[in-house]
C-alpha cells in the first residue's frame, strides 16, 4: 500500500519536472509568436495574454514583408539546404558504401581520412576558403555555401552511412551478383532503398546546421541577393531593432518553417537518434 | 566480407582487374571534402607562418605567434577570449549535461505517460537559429519589456533580477546560460539513446537484487552509460571552442559589455575581418585559428587516447 503510494508520489513529482522543463523550453517560442500578432500596445501592456480581436494586428508582418525580401531569403535557404543535404546524401553514401562494401588498400587510412572532419570544425578553414572563394570568383553565390556545407556534411553523413551498410545482407548482395547485376546496379537498387531510414537521420542531422548556420552566409555571401533566411532576419532586426511588432514578427517568420519541418519529421528524427545511429 | 569476394579472389588471384568503381564511389567525396575541407584547413595552418613584409607574403616562421602573446594589447585579448571560453565551456558542463542527464532519466522510466511529448517539446529550441534564440532571450530579458521582472516577481524574486546581458560581470553567464537553454536536448537525445539500450534483463536482475529507484540510477544505469557521457563531454568542447553566433547576435562582434563575453570566435572575426576602425588582419585570423586548431585537438586527443581508453565498457 505505502509503496504503491509511494510510486504514485514519485510519478507525479517526475511529471511536475518534465512539464516545468518543457514551459521553460517552450514559453520564449510562444511568447514570440503570440505578440508578433498584437499592436505595440498590447506588447507592452500585457504581454503575456493571448491576442484579442481589440489587440489583434499585423502591422509587424506589414513591416517584415514590405522592407525585407524575406521570400527571396526564404527561397536562397531552401536551396542551400535541399542541394547540400541531396548531394552529401549521394556523396556520402557512395564513399560509405565503397568503405564498408569492398577490402582494398588504404581502406582504412581513407576511412579514418574522412573520419577527421566529425571533430575538427570547418570553420577554422575560413581564411582560406575566403581566399579560395575570391579566387575562383565564387563570392557571393550560392554555390559557395553549398560546396561549404556538403564538405562539412560528409564526414558524419560517411560515418553513420557505413556503419548501417554493414549491417545490409551479405546474402542479398552476392544474390544480385550472381544475377549479373554490376556494381552500381547492386549500390542503387539494392543497398540504397534498405537504408533509407539512416538516411533520413543524416539528412535531418545535415540540415540544422545548415538552415541556422550565420558565419558562413555572412563571410562568403553577404549580398542581398544571396542572404540567407539566418542572415537576413539578423540584419533585418539589427536595423529595426526598436521596431518591436518588426521584430517579433521576423523572429516568427524565421521560426515557423523550423516548425513545421519539425512537426512533420519529428517521429523520423527521434527514432533516428534513439535507434543508436549517432554514438 | 561476402563469400562471392572471397572466391573471386581466389579464381583471380594471378592478375585481378582493376576496380575502378571503388574509385568512382570514392571520388565525389574525396574530392569535395579535400578541395574544401583539408586543403583550406592545411592552408590556413601554413598561412600562420607567413605575413605581410613590404607590401609582399613573406615567410616569418612563429612571429605571428610571438606577437600574438608578446605583443600586450593582442596577449590580453587573446587570454580574455580564451578565460572567458574557458568559463563558457565549464557552465556548459556543470549544467547543460547534468539536466541533460536528468531529463533523459525521467524520460526513460518505464511506463510514463506523454513521454514522447515531453521528448519533442523540449528538443525544439534545439532546432532554432542562435539568431532567433539570441533576439527572443535579448527581448525577454530587456528591462524594457519587462517579462523576467514580472515573472520573477511572481515567485517573490523581483529584487534579484537586473540587466544581466549589460553588466560585465555577469553577461558571461547569462549568455552561457542561454546557450544551455538551446542546447539541452542534444545531451539528453543522446544519453536517452544510451538509457533505452541497456537489457531489460540487467535491470530486471538489479531489482531482483532489490536496486531500485535512485541506487538503480547511481549503481546501474550511470556506469553503463558513461561512454555516451564522454562522447557528449567532447562533442560539447568542440562545440564551445568554436562558437561565434550566438555571442555576435547577442552581444555583438566586439563580445561587449567590455569584451566580457568575448570568445575565440568573435576574436577569429574581428582579427580576420576587422571591426569598425581595426583593419582585417588575415595572417593574424589564421594564427588565431592554428591556435583554435591546436585546442580543440588537445581536448579531442586528451579524450580519445586517456578519458577514452579508461572508461570501461560493458558489452551485452
Amino acid at each position: 500500500m505505502s509503496k504503491a503510494r509511494s510510486s504514485f508520489l514519485r510519478t507525479g513529482l517526475v511529471h511536475l519536472a518534465l512539464i516545468t522543463y518543457t514551459l521553460i523550453a517552450l514559453f520564449p517560442v510562444f511568447l514570440t509568436l503570440v505578440n508578433s500578432l498584437k499592436s505595440r500596445n498590447a506588447i507592452f501592456r500585457e504581454p503575456m495574454a493571448l491576442p484579442t480581436p481589440k489587440t489583434f494586428s499585423l502591422i509587424g508582418y506589414e513591416t517584415v514583408l514590405s522592407q525585407g525580401d524575406f521570400f527571396g531569403y526564404f527561397q536562397n535557404s531552401l536551396i542551400v539546404t535541399v542541394v547540400s543535404i541531396a548531394l552529401v546524401l549521394l556523396f556520402g553514401a557512395m564513399a560509405a558504401f565503397a568503405l564498408s562494401e569492398y577490402r582494398f588498400r588504404g581502406n582504412t587510412m581513407m576511412g579514418l581520412y574522412l573520419a577527421l572532419g566529425i571533430m575538427i570544425p570547418i570553420r577554422l578553414g575560413t581564411v582560406a576558403i575566403l581566399q579560395g572563394m575570391v579566387a575562383t570568383g565564387l563570392v557571393n553565390t550560392l554555390t559557395s555555401l553549398i560546396l561549404v556545407y556538403t564538405a562539412q556534411g560528409l564526414p558524419l553523413a560517411i560515418f553513420i552511412l557505413s556503419e548501417f551498410m554493414r549491417t545490409v545482407s551479405d546474402d542479398l548482395k552476392s544474390a544480385g551478383r550472381i544475377d549479373g547485376l554490376s556494381e552500381y546496379a547492386i549500390f542503387f537498387r539494392l543497398v540504397l532503398p534498405l537504408v533509407r531510414p539512416a538516411m533520413a537521420t543524416v539528412a535531418v542531422f545535415t540540415m540544422i546546421p545548415i538552415w541556422n548556420d550565420l558565419w558562413f552566409p555572412l563571410i562568403l555571401a553577404p549580398g542581398e541577393a544571396t542572404k540567407t533566411i539566418t542572415l537576413g532576419a539578423q540584419m533585418f532586426i539589427g536595423q529595426y531593432v526598436t521596431n518591436w511588432n518588426a521584430v517579433l514578427s521576423a523572429l516568427s517568420l524565421a521560426i515557423l518553417p523550423v516548425l513545421v519541418l519539425y512537426v512533420i519529421f519529428s517521429r523520423q528524427l527521434i527514432r533516428g537518434i534513439t535507434s543508436g545511429a549517432v554514438k | 566480407m561476402s563469400q562471392s569476394d572471397i572466391i573471386e579472389t581466389e579464381t583471380a588471384t594471378p592478375k585481378r582487374p582493376v576496380r575502378w568503381h571503388i574509385a568512382v564511389f570514392l571520388a565525389p567525396a574525396f574530392v569535395v571534402y579535400t578541395a574544401v575541407m583539408i586543403l583550406p584547413l592545411i592552408e590556413t595552418l601554413r598561412l600562420s607562418l607567413f605575413n605581410v613584409v613590404g607590401g609582399e607574403l613573406a615567410f616569418v616562421g612563429l612571429a605571428n605567434f610571438a606577437q600574438l602573446f608578446g605583443d600586450p594589447r593582442l596577449a590580453a585579448d587573446f587570454w580574455n577570449a580564451f578565460s572567458n571560453n574557458t568559463i563558457f565551456f565549464l557552465i556548459h558542463m556543470a549544467v547543460q549535461n547534468p539536466i541533460g542527464i536528468a531529463l533523459a532519466a525521467m524520460l526513460s522510466l518505464p511506463g510514463l505517460r506523454v513521454a514522447a511529448f515531453y521528448r519533442s517539446a523540449i528538443f525544439v529550441p534545439t532546432l532554432l537559429s542562435f539568431v532567433i534564440v539570441g533576439f527572443i532571450w535579448k527581448l525577454i530579458l530587456s528591462p524594457i519589456w519587462g517579462i523576467a521582472p514580472n515573472l520573477m516577481d511572481l515567485v517573490g524574486l523581483k529584487s534579484f533580477f537586473g540587466p544581466w546581458l549589460g553588466k560585465p560581470e555577469s553577461a558571461l553567464i547569462t549568455v552561457s546560460l542561454i546557450s544551455v537553454w538551446q542546447y539541452v536536448g542534444i545531451p539528453m537525445m543522446l544519453i536517452y539513446a544510451a538509457l533505452l539500450n541497456i537489457p531489460d534483463e540487467v535491470l530486471e536482475a538489479a531489482e531482483i537484487d532489490g536496486i531500485t529507484g535512485w541506487s538503480q540510477f547511481w549503481k546501474i544505469k550511470l556506469p553503463l552509460i558513461l561512454p555516451s557521457i564522454g562522447i557528449i563531454s567532447v562533442l560539447t568542447f568542440v562545440g564551445n571552442f568554436n562558437a561565434f553566433d550566438l555571442i555576435y547576435t547577442v552581444q555583438g562582434a566586439l563580445g561587449g559589455p567590455d569584451g566580457s563575453t568575448d570568445i575565440l570566435g568573435t576574436l577569429l572575426y574581428r582579427t580576420f575581418f576587422g571591426f569598425q576602425n581595426q583593419m582585417g588582419n588575415p595572417p593574424m585570423g589564421a594564427t588565431i585559428a592554428t591556435v583554435m586548431f591546436l585546442i580543440i585537438l588537445a581536448g579531442v586527443s586528451l579524450y580519445l587516447f586517456v578519458i577514452q581508453r579508461r572508461i570501461r565498457r560493458y558489452q551485452f
